[in-house]
């Protein structure tokens, strides 16, 4: 009886599966096209931009300072009149630190919104799961932080550094002051992984030798082995590509095994004003740090850009590389669709080329094959206000060179 | 027949009785479930296509996926008692077969995935990777592999009696273990980032609309079928005895039958419908990483059959759709507290609806009826001096 009852149902299950299999795949060759992209919705007097930054999670501590800078750079260009004489409508969406999430509310924002450009995403990870909706849709993104490199997408446009502009000028640094071994620590995952792939073959094409590498899991704080490992390497220099809260175990650590910045310098790529806070001054006082900002930097557009930002959030935060980044990435899209005239996104990709902008960094020029932004470099050292000082720039843009190719070392990377 | 294990059982010890056992006659009981799964194709297969945009109905399509994963932990928690805290792993098996296919079958014969060539720098495929070349390999196996896994781990597991935490301690483990392996890897798993930009399926172009939509319909189908296997298995013989093994595990060994078999039944079920609901999440959504597997999602699945009910067959669906729903309805209304919001809502069903929202229904159905798993029931028959 039981039995009988089962198989009636799942039969009518099938059926219905099948027929509606069999009604679906009447459009294998579609005449509707591939969603031609979304244009965006610029029928009113405002123009809608999406934010995707992780506003929960572990991300959210980071994310949500470059959140804050995004909205500050919306809020002066719609002082100053907006865009195309449109004012711009933020849309917030949180990634929730998780990728799926990312992809999710980026189609969110790009088809039910229609926005004419997003602003976010801070990891790799989000940032790989994004880009596929971002071209498909045929929309613009515009990726505020330093990253791994090796990526060109036509939708999106890289405002932090690639490899060329942070990883390569801190190791030509290090050489310059006598490195020859380096120790390599970095969080498990992509861009860590991938930036010591680089540092390796930086090496051995330097004379340098790399005496250990070591992964620790994101949010990892168990350091003590890592440390002793690095401290009996008896290596020149530390490679630190640790990210979040790992760092604040990572250097508590490393100081109570003896270790200074004096006898072995650790160089970090995901360390900036923020961090050095919330690690506190007295674990990384003397550490280098490469990017291409300080809040230190000087110039008057930077005064202007860390004034604004604590008269907005208050006196005690401070503005960091990738703040400054997506900052730079709201008045770039601004100038950018300025000089193509409209809001279409092909159009505004063609007019991108040798757009520049007086960032708090210093002038930044779009390179239009690339779609990533010459940046200086600058090495810089933490110090006992919790700053970091300025100890060597590169002295003018860095051309962008995601894929390491003007490197003849780096020929087996790509 | 079916009364062999359930009489000495019950008859001994006035256990709760399992909530959601409808006590209907058996003809009434059947209309009534033809009615339900006509209703519930009507509302898939017309309603929601032509009420909502391809956005929102490509959210649904993944909010099934997820509903897929709560069917087999209804079966095996809710009916079998054994607390699945680890069906990322399953469903993360199912996923990246189907990933590994897709990505393989978009790079086009001889050619390896893009990420490959990125991260990995090989000079071929890894040995892993070839089967699942073949969809007649890839296919069968996004629900074989992760049920031939489950029937080890459960072999070992319940053969030994580990039962309760240590048991829900132990899947977590393995949800944990696989994340790590798969971030490890990153030269031929792809890492943290996962398997993504995935284009084809089986030569249809994901990207068009009109083929996301077809996907939609397989996930709807699929998962109504999944249903209707849960309905055979929950109201079968079989059925009755993996309650019984909940409810009293040495009564039912010493009655004769075997419950480590019974409750390997019912986790390797579990585990293939997890794996199905992560194969066909990919077409859906287009991505697989270790940060939809690990802990936190597999707790999540969870989450959503705890709210709607677990021991029911409605339940665990409606729960994890209404949790997905509401992530990204507060989400996208409340960016910034959303979190709170969601945690409120959690706090609020278990302190008030311990029997999750399907016992909503029944209090609602029966005004002062027959007493069922939730506080006012509970309250009443705690006066009336039975439990």
């Amino acid at each position: 009886m039981t039995l009988f009852r089962g198989r009636r149902i799942l039969a009518g299950a099938m059926t219905l599966v099948a027929a509606a299999a069999l009604a679906a795949c009447g459009s294998k060759t579609s005449d509707s096209g591939i969603a031609a992209g979304v244009s965006a919705d610029v029928s009113g007097d405002t123009v809608k931009v999406g934010l995707l930054n992780s506003l929960s999670g572990t991300m959210a501590i980071s994310e949500v300072t470059v959140r804050d800078s995004i909205m500050l750079a919306i809020e002066e260009i719609n002082a100053a009149g907006g865009v195309l004489g449109k004012k711009i409508q933020p849309i917030g969406e949180d990634g929730a630190s998780d990728w799926p999430t990312f992809a999710e509310k980026a189609e969110k924002l790009i088809r039910e919104d229609r926005v004419a450009a997003v602003f976010g995403c801070w990891t790799s990870a989000s940032r790989k799961a994004v880009k596929p909706v971002f071209e498909k849709n045929k929309a613009l993104l515009f990726y505020p932080v330093q990253y791994e490199g090796l990526e060109q997408s036509p939708y999106i446009f890289y405002t932090g550094a690639t490899t060329n502009q942070q990883i390569v000028p801190g190791l030509d640094y290090l050489k310059a002051q006598g490195a020859r071994s380096l120790y390599l620590v970095g969080s498990d995952y992509v861009f860590p992984r991938t930036a010591n792939k680089i540092i390796k073959a930086y090496a051995a094409a330097n004379g340098m030798t790399v005496l250990g590498e070591d992964y620790a899991p994101l949010g990892s704080t168990e350091f003590g082995t890592i440390t002793n490992k690095v401290k009996s390497s008896g290596a020149d220099a530390v490679f630190n590509t640790l990210n979040g809260d790992s760092n604040v175990a990572f250097f508590k650590e490393y100081k109570s095994a003896g270790l200074t910045a004096a006898s072995m310098p650790v160089v970090s790529v995901s360390i900036a004003e923020e961090e050095v806070k919330s690690i506190g001054t007295q674990y990384l006082e003397g550490q280098l740090t490469a990017w291409n900002y300080y809040q230190t930097t000087s110039g008057a557009a930077n005064e202007k850009f860390v004034a604004a930002y604590k008269a907005k959030y208050g006196a005690d935060k401070p503005t960091s590389d990738p703040m400054e980044a997506a900052y730079v990435s709201v008045h770039l899209w601004k100038a950018m669709v300025e000089k193509a005239g409209t809001f279409d996104v092909e159009k505004v990709r063609e007019a991108s080329s040798g757009i520049t902008f007086e960032a708090p960094e210093g002038l930044v020029t779009v390179d239009g094959p690339t779609q990533h932004i010459a940046k200086t470099a600058r090495i810089g050292k933490v110090g006992a206000d919790g700053l970091i000082t300025e100890v060597w720039n590169s002295g003018q843009p860095i051309t962008p060179d995601p894929y390491l190719k003007s490197y003849p070392w780096a020929g087996g990377l790509s | 027949m079916t009364t062999v294990a359930r009489d000495p059982v019950t008859a001994a010890e006035p256990a709760p009785p399992p909530p959601g056992e409808p006590a209907a006659g058996p003809s009434r009981h059947r209309f009534r479930a033809a009615a339900g799964f006509a209703f519930g194709a009507a509302l898939l297969f017309a309603v929601a296509p032509l009420m909502l945009s391809d956005f929102r109905l490509s959210l649904l399509a993944k909010y099934l996926c997820v509903a897929m994963v709560a069917v087999g932990i209804g079966l095996a928690w809710g009916r079998g008692g054994m607390l699945a805290l680890g069906q990322g792993v399953f469903f993360g098996l199912g996923g990246y077969a189907m990933a590994m296919h897709l990505k393989l079958a978009d790079a086009g014969p001889g050619n390896m995935p893009d990420f490959m060539m990125l991260y990995g720098q090989l000079d071929e495929l890894p040995l892993w990777w070839r089967p699942f070349a073949s969809p007649w390999f890839a296919l069968p196996a996004t629900v074989l592999l992760p049920m031939a896994v489950a029937f080890v781990l459960g072999s070992l597991v319940f053969r030994r009696r580990v039962r309760g935490a240590y048991f829900a301690i132990l899947s977590q483990a393995l949800a944990a273990a696989m994340v790590i392996l798969l971030i490890g890897q990153q030269g031929t798993t792809g890492g943290t980032n996962g398997l993504t930009d995935i284009q084809g399926f089986f030569g249809y172009d994901l990207d068009d609309p009109v083929n996301q939509r077809m996907v939609y319909f397989i996930i709807a189908g699929t998962l109504l079928a999944l249903l209707a296997l849960a309905r055979h298995l929950m109201h079968s013989r079989y059925g009755e005895l993996l309650v019984a093994v909940r409810d009293g595990e040495e009564r039912v060994r010493f009655l004769g039958y075997d419950p480590a078999a019974v409750k390997l039944v019912a986790y390797v079920v579990a585990a293939g419908m997890a794996g199905l609901a992560g194969a066909l999440f990919v077409p859906a959504v287009g991505i697989i990483s270790p940060a939809l597997i690990g802990i936190v999602p597999s707790i999540e699945f969870v989450i959503g059959v705890a709210v709607g009910g677990r021991a029911t067959l409605l339940g665990p669906v409606l729960g994890a759709v209404a949790v997905a729903w509401a992530r990204t309805a507060l989400s996208e209304r409340f960016p910034g507290t959303w979190t709170y919001l969601q945690g409120l809502l959690f706090v609020v069903v278990v302190a008030f609806l311990p029997g999750g929202l399907a016992s909503l229904v029944g209090l609602a159905r029966r005004r002062g009826g027959e007493p069922r798993d939730g506080l006012l029931s509970r309250v009443r028959r705690r006066r009336a001096g039975t439990a």
